[in-house]
């Protein structure tokens, strides 16, 4: 056998083999086109598609809020730039790392992260999930100067609310928070949100939501494969929100929070003409402009674990009796019903003997035999005590509902109250017991059952000083377009008429107008220390029966302290403005709440420039002669037999 | 040495089909890279140049010194193949470059055309029997390709070590196994891809699982594959436009200068460019083949038969690659993809092959 089957053989006669080597390489070539062709041509629009997700990113640009301004135009609500921190899942490379540094530049844990990504879980792909609202500067730069070492992390700003006025607008204006579930669903046929964007939570941004939130518009941009942004690609521009004027009086607004802040409690103002709303502070308040975007988990504890109760707004959510501050309308409703005149003077002595107990006064000498005036200005107890016993509890109640009490004003604020006006029907209804005359000497004197909101205090007062007339509260005085149309404008609305006649109104604030001007008035210093013709009322609610008569409350506990009001108008001859104010655990209404008044008076009435954040002139001294208040901390057995203490503390503040 | 009469003969066709994938290389490789490193770019003007002369020179000397200096060349190469492990710069978790100031040498490039020299000379002396190769006369030559093979495989560079075994199986096939032997091993390398597999890095394997189900996870070691498949898709019929494409300007296709070029060259040309350059290589091939059938003596068919299948290997498994329809194995593009070695080489490859071609009427 050869051994020479190679070295023999010329190159021209492996032409076969090589002949073999083409169909190789034939069918190869072929088989690469045909893939091409099908990778171009068949799947093209596939791969088109997936090549455009790469390189583009869908960005929410969120609208800014309608602006929100005061009666005479000062901006309270406005939005102000601030990054956001985003970020695209499908572009991260290095989860491990990205949630450490995360963690390290932005404190975000991964717990947050985590929630983040679940939340957007139905997402479309590549649409960028939002990390972390409203960054300040520090980790704004932080985060831009790491960007190339964590791919998929974005900034981007967008419009951040902005409230002016801080704290002393909180409760009225209210908050933004994240959209939680149920709301996103509630809201799911509008199709104006998802998940992760902004919603008011709280006063009049939850209220009007719907007219101050936008229209979100969007950006798509091109990225590289870090997620880096190249370019703009397409902008759809937002549209904004309605803007919106409001009722309030920005100076009084301030001058009663400032006046309040350090304290527990509201005020309200209102214009007795038409029922808009002039003030509206609960304390103690929160800042909105944290809690609208940086807040963190901590101060967010630290707001709804309060003890006080910082997310109420007391204006319309707390529930007090209304005490002293009931007594004109007593007086009113006993006036009209012929059950006392205006000359019937009765013998108010230290206390009032009934059933066997004695009712006392918060004057320790009594007032002697006085008239209705008299008992108003000196805001006697034993005097009322009297009246409505003869007036009995169901003509009272027939009144103070007539005022506007036990049923809610229709303020466009959520969670209203509607406080309570007993009646021996309704004592029935709830307590299935009949109703005891001892019973009606404590809701003479607005004690016992009976229960108001300071809004509600504040539209009785105001009905008093118009004449009669119960308006419903206005706060929104004109919503307009961006573009400046006016879409509505708000019209004073009756809730009612007192159907009380002029004689016996013009009584009721003429004894008003005693407690400010006249001789032993509870809140004459107001007629003393101020010339803007102020009439209104004091009242102590009592929160807890104590049996030690004293004057000095800082020997009293103070959840045990009473409650200190102050409900008036001004001026008395042509009322401009009602305002009320409540201090919890303030003690006399004369020295802790009037004060606070008389500054929101002063702020809206008078020429000289709001007090802001300085506190008035001193109140009286809890010792002064002539500043008692209509009721001492202590003394008066409120329940008669059979009735348990009507009120309990822990009632008063909800 | 330089006879006038080779001009006559010189194939003018086969050397613009080269300039023609060179120029098509560097306008890809200048898209792709000119926003973000342009550095790349300007570095293939140095590459071309130097690979133009040596592919003069490779035309020039006759290629039957090659034969003389073949086992010398092996040699150097072998030794070059050792040295990167002692003074070899590493990248990337290989150790494949030998750094010469401005110019890093990857000498596993080079050992491809030492080993195709060598075996040519090899078989070129064997005496075969008349029914091709049997396993015994296999054992020698298979040492020759082994030693570079573990060499490289070991820096590692899987996709060199893959070419470097098929040259070799291509070049005993061309002079002739026997049937039975051929069966034999094939059973035999099958029985064997479980323990081969045992050898393989982390990566490696993920690449070569991901293969079978790219899409399976995306971001992960199918990312590769589907990139360059949303890439090539894309393009469509007539592509996005040049320097137009996103996958490789904005970065989403890796390597989309060197092993993943033709994905970003198919994105802004679309099929119509593809099928030109699938042209070009098939022309190239085809032109190789006739180079080794129509050459004058064994040595230049075989020399030529090896050459020009490193080419097709090369060609096959990085479009396969590319397109999806092989594992990743990074082998680079013939005279498209970016990397300087790899570059000179194959001009070096084409200019001994017009080197046979012009010499074949010459004894």
């Amino acid at each position: 056998m050869s051994r020479s089957y190679f070295k023999d053989k010329e190159p021209v006669e492996f032409k076969g083999r090589v002949f073999a080597a083409m169909l190789l390489v034939g069918v190869c070539f072929f088989l690469l086109a045909a893939r091409l062709w099908y990778l171009q041509v068949f799947e093209h629009s596939y791969f088109l598609e997936l090549s455009m997700n790469n390189a583009t990113r869908l960005i929410k640009a969120p609208a800014p809020r309608g602006v929100v301004y005061d009666r005479v135009g000062v901006k309270i609500a406005e939005n102000r730039p601030g990054f956001d921190l985003y970020i695209v899942p499908e572009d991260v490379k290095d989860w491990p790392k990205t949630k450490e540094m995360l963690t390290k530049l932005v404190q975000i844990d991964e717990e947050e992260i985590n929630e983040a990504l679940e939340k957007s879980s139905k997402r479309p792909p590549f649409q960028a999930v939002k990390l972390k609202e409203d960054l300040s500067w520090e980790e704004t730069v932080r985060i831009e100067s790491f960007k190339f070492e964590l791919p998929g992390l974005m900034l981007d700003v967008s419009p951040k609310r902005s409230y002016v006025f801080g704290e002393a607008t909180a409760h009225l204006l209210g908050y933004l928070g994240e959209i939680s579930e149920k709301e996103l669903k509630e809201r799911e046929d509008e199709g104006l949100y998802s998940s992760g964007d902004l919603i008011g939570k709280y006063g009049l941004e939850k209220y009007f939501e719907s007219d101050l939130r936008g229209i979100d518009g969007g950006k798509e941009l091109e990225v590289d494969a870090l997620g880096r942004k190249i370019r703009v690609v397409n902008w759809i521009p937002p549209y904004p929100g309605n803007n919106m004027k409001l009722t309030i009086d920005i100076k009084a607004q301030v001058a009663a929070w400032a006046s309040l802040h350090d304290k527990v409690g509201a005020v309200v103002a209102m214009d007795p003409k038409t029922g808009k709303v002039l003030a509206m502070v609960s304390t103690p308040g929160f800042d909105p402009n944290t809690l609208s975007s940086r807040i963190t988990r901590e101060e967010w504890r630290a707001i709804i674990e309060n003890p006080l109760n910082v997310l109420n707004n007391r204006a319309i959510q707390g529930q007090y009796p209304p005490a002293s501050t009931y007594k004109p309308i007593h007086a009113a409703a006993a006036l009209e019903e012929g059950v006392i005149t205006p000359e019937t003077k009765i013998y108010s002595g230290p206390s009032f003997w009934f059933a066997g107990r004695a009712y006392r006064d918060w004057k320790e000498e009594g007032h002697g035999s006085i008239n209705v005036h008299r008992a108003i200005v000196e805001s006697s107890d034993t005097f009322f005590y009297q009246v409505g016993l003869k007036l009995g509890i169901d003509r009272l109640a027939d009144y103070t509902k007539r005022f506007g009490f036990g049923t809610k004003t229709g303020v466009p604020l959520h969670g209203e109250k509607s406080g309570l006006v007993p009646s021996s029907e309704w004592k029935r209804k709830v307590y299935k017991v009949k109703w005891y005359e001892g019973e009606t000497i404590s809701v003479s004197v607005g004690q016992g059952y009976m229960l108001t909101t300071p809004l509600q205090l504040l539209n009785a007062y105001a009905a008093i000083a118009n004449g009669g007339t119960l308006w419903r509260p206005i706060i929104v005085e004109e919503i307009t377009t961006p573009e400046g149309k006016v879409i509505s404008r708000a019209e004073p609305e009756k809730r009612g008429e007192l159907g009380i006649s002029e004689k016996t109104m013009s009584h009721v604030r003429d004894g008003l107008r005693g407690v400010t001007h006249d001789e032993g008035g509870t809140a004459r210093f107001l007629s003393r220390t101020t010339d803007l013709k102020i009439a209104g009322k004091t009242g102590t609610a009592q929160v807890a029966r104590l049996i030690k008569r004293t004057k000095n409350i800082e020997s009293i506990a103070y959840k045990y302290r009473d409650h200190a009001w102050f409900a008036g108008f001004a001026p008395y001859d042509d009322p401009q403005i009602a305002v009320v104010v409540i201090v919890e655990h303030g003690g006399f209404g004369a020295s802790a709440a009037a004060p606070v008044a008389r500054e929101v008076f002063k702020a809206y009435l008078g020429k000289e420039a709001p007090p802001a954040g300085v506190e008035g002139e001193a109140a009286p001294p809890e010792t002064a002669p002539t500043a008692p208040d209509g009721r001492t901390p202590s003394v008066i057995p409120i329940s008669a037999p059979g009735v348990r203490q009507a009120v309990p503390e822990e009632s008063l503040n909800d | 040495m330089i006879d006038r009469r080779l001009f006559t003969h010189f194939d003018w066709a086969i050397l613009s089909v080269i300039i023609a994938l060179i120029a098509i290389g560097f306008a890809s490789i200048y898209s792709a890279t000119h926003a973000q490193m342009p550095s790349v770019y300007r570095k293939d003007v140095y590459w071309i140049g130097i690979g133009a002369a040596f592919m003069l020179f490779a035309i020039v000397l006759n290629y039957q010194y090659l034969e003389r200096t073949a086992y010398f060349v092996y040699g150097a190469s072998i030794l070059l193949l050792i040295s990167v492990f002692f003074i070899g710069s590493s990248f990337g978790g290989a150790q494949r470059w030998i750094s010469l100031g401005f110019f890093s040498l990857q000498p596993s490039e080079f050992a491809k055309i030492a080993l195709i020299i060598t075996l040519a000379r090899y078989f070129n002396q064997k005496m075969v029997p008349d029914s091709g190769l049997g396993i015994k006369d296999l054992i020698a030559p298979g040492l020759l390709m082994t030693l570079p093979f573990l060499l490289i495989a070991k820096q590692p560079d899987l996709g060199t070590g893959i070419v470097i075994w098929m040259i070799f199986w291509s070049m005993a096939f061309i002079v002739k196994i026997r049937t039975r032997v051929i069966a034999g091993l094939g059973a035999l390398f099958a029985a064997m891809a479980p323990i081969g597999w045992m050898f393989l890095r982390d990566y490696q394997k993920a690449r070569l699982t991901s293969f079978m189900s790219p899409e399976a996870d995306p971001l992960g070691s199918g990312y590769h594959v589907m990139q360059s498949k949303i890439a090539i898709g894309s393009g469509g019929l007539l592509g996005k436009g040049f320097t137009d494409g996103t996958q490789g300007k904005l970065m989403f296709l890796p390597e989309h200068h060197t092993d993943f070029i033709f994905a970003s060259y198919a994105e802004e040309w679309g099929l119509v460019g593809g099928l030109i350059v699938l042209g070009l290589f098939l022309a190239l091939v085809v032109s190789g083949l006739n180079t080794a059938a129509s050459s004058k003596d064994r040595f230049g068919f075989l020399m030529a038969f090896g050459i020009t299948s490193m080419f097709f290997w090369q060609i096959a498994i990085n479009l396969g690659m590319v397109m999806g329809l092989l594992p990743v194995v990074g082998v680079p593009l013939p005279f498209i993809s970016y990397g300087g070695s790899f570059l000179i080489t194959s001009m070096i490859a084409a200019g001994v092959l017009l080197n046979i071609n012009m010499r074949r009427f010459i004894f």
